[in-house]
This record gives structure tokens, sequence and C-alpha cells, in this order.
């Protein structure tokens, strides 16, 4: 009855006009691409015209042992290299963000602007250093183990299949540190202080403070930079192109799925590229991303308890 | 009135200009290339000279970067707007654009006579009917070595495998050197150098190239096997730390005087003569015992075709006639030491390094690498895999066994051979 009487009101324009640019730049350079790409993996090149073939590239992709043991190998690889970042990246950011918020660190503005600034360099640069520092003949980690003794432990990393990955993972975690630790870090800034000096009168200080109250309170940005770290770590690509090249050597130990991905879409050496089968491994970097991010929003974040100050 | 004058003036010039143009010379020839390296050579040596015997014709070297060329050239090939001159890639890629009606055929172009069928074989069809490209150099495999440190030891160049090893086995002995600069972390490394190299010897060059495309021979067989076994054999003669040594690691560790031998290819020379502060010397892939046929693996690299749309196809087949002709095939081999002309006719060259590396076809039969015709066109992809598996063998992941029978399973589950 109430909205019988109530005026008709105007229909609301401005708020299409509004969101208009938003959403057609949007549409423009994420959806249209996206949907391109779904499309693409449903066709085959068949005699130079491309021929709807249904779900055939995704059967080939994981019926197929020419493509299935690469893509499961890529796969297992990338969830390794997604593990040390969540073993070593995220705690060691946390930890890093905890000591530079004490206030009785000096120099605090010199730490975190010395461990922030590898994220600013080029992956390019970052690849081809850590090669020459990891060099067997000329870098300087096997001159530095020497000057401690420690000559016999050195192994050309890179270039063993067992130890690989793990080194790239590890050269990754050095690079993006300082991201976690920049977002902890703001999460923490924003603890109010009552929280903290209610706390201290009740008698809880130095680490027990950081686990028991702090820690909660961070539980959030911990969950946000986990997400970020699983969507960054599936996307990955360039490390592993600087450092290994395309064919991910050796013996494939270290092909992630963007490797994975690049060779299949654009060929390599006299590998034709095939954009068809390049577009189903996309999309499934799409839907497994998708996956871990609906696990995240739907299992995870409801669960997160947040507090209001 | 300026606006006019303007007008006028532009008008003027491009008239002008264009008058210009057919005055200096009736026909423009452009040449697409990846090799910009190469400018220079084309620019102040080449085209003076095909000018100065063929007035009445330009010839502008117009390359793009090697990483953009072929999709470049393909987009300028749709839009008509490709030179007349285009320099092809070995084999599919070429091939393709010849099928697309890109290129023109030259099968009966003057010239073409002047190469063999090994020479040719990087730009015919399948069938060995057609050719689409003239042949214009190749690079020829072999292994590089450190005379000084051959004195210094006593090694006199190895002729045979026993040779070869025994050599090895001294410089690692003595010390001083490492005994041979190669590094598998950039996989091809072991590919090209190692097994392309030493290969031909065993599986025979064109006979077993030819066997294993017609589905007589098999990757599996020994002919094929055996130089993964030696190469296996490499590994203890290699440096510290070879698993993770790059291709310009090995460039330096040889030019800096540290190792002794080198598996190169021809287009080091180059860059060794430039760089390397003591004497060298090459040798051929060593053969089993003295006196054995050695074949050498003589990889057709570039070649230059004629753009099928091109409006200046007579002046056009004119300087691809040059361009197969010794005189070009003089000035270039000479100019790009390392890249050996394909020319049947035989080329002086001054650099004493590329003379020893082009000596060996007068000995040696000459082959291409076993992966690049035909067998690379599928999935999985016989060089990348050799790639991956010539590294692993040396890294000692994979016995030589079980690595081609990775290779043959590979090619087996895509290639039937024509019965």
């Amino acid at each position: 009855m109430a909205a019988d009487i109530r005026p008709k009101r105007p229909f609301r324009w401005h708020i299409g006009i509004f969101l208009a640019p938003a959403v057609l730049v949007y549409t423009a350079i994420m959806i249209l691409p996206l949907a391109g790409t779904l499309q693409l993996s449903l066709f085959r090149n068949i005699e130079q015209h491309q021929v709807f073939v249904g779900l055939q590239n995704f059967r080939a992709l994981f019926g197929d042992p020419n493509w299935s043991v690469g893509f499961w190998n890529a796969l297992r690889n990338n969830t390794w290299f997604f593990i040390i970042h969540m073993l070593v990246q995220n705690p060691i950011g946390v930890m890093l963000a905890a000591m530079l918020s004490s206030p009785r660190l000096r120099f605090a503005a010199f730490y975190r602007t010395a461990i922030f600034v590898p994220t600013i360099l080029s992956f390019v640069i970052v690849g081809f250093a850590w090669k020459l520092i990891l060099s067997p003949l000329w870098g300087v980690a096997p001159h530095l183990m020497d000057l401690f003794g420690l000559k016999s432990l050195f192994t050309p990393w890179l270039g063993k299949e067992q130890y690989a990955l793990t080194a790239l993972s590890l050269i990754s975690v050095w690079q993006f540190v300082g991201i976690p630790m920049m977002l902890i870090y703001a999460a923490l800034l924003s603890i109010p202080e009552e929280v903290i000096e209610a706390a201290e009168c009740d008698g809880i200080t130095g680490l027990s403070q950081f686990w028991k109250i702090k820690l909660p309170l961070i539980l959030p940005s911990i969950g946000i930079i986990s997400i970020l770290t699983f969507v960054g770590n599936f996307n990955a690509f360039d490390l592993i192109y600087t450092a290994q090249g395309a064919l991910a050597g050796p013996n494939y130990s270290t092909d992630i799925l963007g490797t994975f991905l690049y060779r299949a879409f654009f060929g390599f050496q006299l590998q034709v590229g095939d954009p068809n089968m390049g577009a189903a491994i996309a999309t499934m970097m799409f839907l497994i991303i998708l996956g871990g991010v609906c696990v995240y929003l739907f299992l995870v974040q409801t669960r997160l308890r947040r507090y209001q100050f | 009135m300026t606006r006019k004058l303007l007008t006028a003036l532009l008008l003027g010039t491009s008239i002008l200009g264009s008058a210009g143009v057919a005055y200096a010379g009736d026909v423009t020839l452009n040449i697409e290339s990846w090799r910009g390296d190469d400018l220079a050579i084309w620019k102040d040596k080449l085209i003076p000279a095909f000018e100065a015997k063929n007035p009445g014709i330009k010839v502008v070297f117009a390359p793009s970067a090697p990483t953009e060329y072929d999709a470049a050239l393909g987009a300028k090939l749709a839009a008509g707007s490709a030179g007349d001159l285009i320099t092809c890639r070995p084999f599919d890629k070429s091939l393709e654009l010849f099928k697309k009606g890109n290129l023109a055929d030259l099968s009966a172009l003057p010239g073409m006579e002047n190469f063999s069928p090994v020479a040719k074989s990087a730009w015919q069809t399948d069938d060995g009917k057609v050719s689409f490209c003239v042949p214009m150099a190749s690079v020829i495999h072999g292994f590089i070595y450190n005379k000084d440190a051959f004195d210094k030891l006593g090694i006199k160049v190895p002729e045979t495998r026993a040779e070869f090893f025994a050599a090895l086995d001294k410089i690692k002995a003595d010390g001083t050197y490492i005994p041979m600069a190669m590094g598998t972390k950039d996989l091809w490394e072991a590919a090209t150098m190692g097994y392309q190299n030493i290969g031909p010897n065993y599986w025979k060059g064109e006979d077993g190239r030819a066997a294993l495309i017609k589905g007589d021979q098999k990757l599996t067989d020994k002919d094929w096997v055996a130089p993964f076994e030696e190469l296996a054999k490499w590994k203890p003669y290699l440096g510290d730390g070879f698993e993770a040594q790059t291709y310009p690691d090995s460039q330096n560790l040889f030019t800096l005087g540290r190792a002794a031998i080198y598996p190169a290819g021809s287009w080091e020379i180059g860059l060794f003569n430039t760089q390397a502060q003591f004497k060298m010397g090459a040798f051929p892939p060593p053969v089993e015992k003295a006196g054995d046929t050695c074949y050498i693996s003589d990889h057709t690299d570039i070649g230059m075709g004629l753009n099928a749309a091109s409006k200046n196809a007579d002046a056009a087949k004119t300087f691809l006639s040059w361009v197969a002709s010794p005189d070009f095939a003089t000035i270039y081999a000479n100019a790009l030491p390392g890249f050996f002309s394909l020319n049947s006719a035989p080329v002086k060259m001054a650099d004493p390094l590329a003379q020893e590396f082009v000596s060996w076809r007068g000995k040696c039969k000459s082959t291409i690498r076993s992966t690049y015709q035909i067998l690379s066109r599928g999935t999985p992809n016989l060089e990348n895999e050799t790639w991956v598996e010539s590294a692993n063998v040396i890294n000692g992941t994979d016995t030589p066994e079980a690595a081609a029978k990775k290779l043959q399973a590979g090619l087996d589950s895509w290639y039937k051979p024509a019965k």
C-alpha cells in the first residue's frame, strides 16, 4: 500500500552514467579478453580454419599424455612454489613487520625501505642478478661460502633438478617479502594504543602480547596476503622465464603453469605455437585461481572475526 | 597566400621527389630481414657491389628485430606492403609462407644449380621438387681448441674418438685447464653443440637422417643412441658446476683461456677472434677409427626468397641470381666469418679459423641437424625434447637408452612416416 502512495521516483540515470566509464573500461580490457580466451579454448585450427570442437582441447590436455604429463608436472611445481611462499615469505613478512613496528627499533625507515626495494626491481634484473650470484663459475655465493668453510655445501642449485625449483621459489620470496611486510606493518600500526595499553595493564607484554593480542587482530590482513600470494604464484612466469628459459629446465623441473602456457601458446624454437591449446591451459589457470579464491572467500573469510574499534 | 604557396611547394617537392627517384633508378628493391647485425655489410659491401654491376636497380636493406621478424613479416605480407625480397628462415617457417602463396617458386632461377641438394633442403617442399629460397649461408659444427694449451701439454689434434678422450684425460690430469667448456643450463648447448655435433658420424649424416624421416630407422637404434652414450662420457670433463653453466659462461670460460676445448658452432668465430688472446684451432668431430668417412653438421641457416606479390619480380630475380653467384658468396663469407656460403664454388676466405672449418666440406660429408626437417612439426616437439634429453643424459638424470626411448615415443605419438 505504502509503495503505491509514494510518488514515483524518476529513473536515476546518473547512477548508470557514473558507473559507465568503469564498466566500459573493465569490460573492454578484462571481461572481453577473458571471454575471448574461453571461446578460443573451444576451437581448433583445422586446415587454416577455426573449427568448434567443444571440450576436445581439454580432453587432450587431461587425456593425452603428451599434454597431461606436462600439465600435472606444471601444476605440481606451481603448488610447491606456492607452498614455499606461504611457509617462508609470509611468516618472514609478519616477523619483519612485527620487528619494524617495535618502537625501540632504530633506523626503522631504513630497514623498511631496504627490504621493500627488491619488490620494485624488474624481474629481469632479479633473475639475472641471482643467476650471477649463484653461478658456480663467477658467482659470489661459492666465494662467500668458502670464507666460512662451507664450500662443500655449494652445488649449482639452479642446474640441479632436485633444487632448482626451491632455489627459484626462495629468490622470488626474497624479491616479494616486502609486500606482506608492508601490509602487516600497516595493519599493526592501525591497532589502537588503548588495546595495547589494556593488554599491558593485564600483564600481557612482549611475545605473548604479539601472539594473544596483535596476531588475532591482523589475521584478516594475513588472509588477504595469502590470497594475493596464491593469485600471484599461480600467475607467475617472469622469474622462471628469465632465470631458466622457456623450457624451464633442467628436465622441466621448474616448469610452472605460466611457462607451460607460454610454450603452448607462443611456441618455442621449432615448436609452433598452438593458441587453442594455450587458451585451454589459460582457462584451466583461470579456473584454478577462481576456485582458490572462492574457497578463501566462502570458507575462510566468513569465519575470520573482525574487530571494530 | 602563404597556404597556397606552401601547397604549391609541397606539390612541387613531391613531384620533384618522385621524379628524383625515377631518375636515379628505375626499380627499387626492398629486402626484409632479421639480420640487423648485418646492416653495415649490406650497405657498404654487398649492395654497392650489386648496383655497380646492375645499373637501374636500387636495393634497400630493411631489417627488423629478430624476435619481431616473423610476426612483422606475416602482417606485411597480408597487407601487401612487404618488401620484394624476403630473408628466409630455414624449414617450416618458410615452407608455410610458400604454401600460403607468399613466396614465389624459384626452382628455375638461374644460379640455383650452384647449390647441392643438402644446401637446398631447407627451402624445398617435402618432396624436394620445388625450391623457393636461394640458400645464403650455413653454420658448421665442430670443436674449437686453445692451440697454446694443446702445445703446452703436447697434445696433437685428435682425429679418432680414442685420441679425443685421451686428450681430454691429459688436460684433466694436468689441471691447468678445464678440459671442455660446455654447460647444460641452457639445454640447447647440450643438444646443438653436443648431440648434433658428434651425431652425424654415428648415423652417417644424410643417410641416417633420411632413413629416420622415412621411418626405416628409429631414434632407439644403435646409431642414434651412440651419440648419447658419448655425451654421457663427457660429464667428467666439463667444468665444476656445469649444470648451472650458461651459454655465455661457456663462451667466456673458453675465451678467457680457462678451458681447452669448446664444442662449437662456426658462428662463434667472429666473437672468439675479437675476444680470445690466444691462438685457436678447430677440428671436426672425431671418428671411430682413423680413415673412416667423417660427417659434419653443415646446417643451413639463412636464405633469400622472392615475394610472390612483388611488382619488380624481374629485377628481384636478377638480384637473387646474383645472391646465388660466387661473387656474393665471397663477399658475404668474408664479411661474416663463420657463416659459410652454401655455394658449390669454393670461396676464398681470409680468416684461418673459418678456412679450417670450411675445409672439412672437402673431406667430410655434409648433413643438417637431424631434427629440423619435418620431424619437429608436432607435439611433443622433437627438437625441444632433444634439448631436454641431451642435457639429461649429460647430467646423468637419464640413461642414453631411456632418453632415446622417450624421444622415439614422443615422435611416434604424432609422426607417421610416408610409406
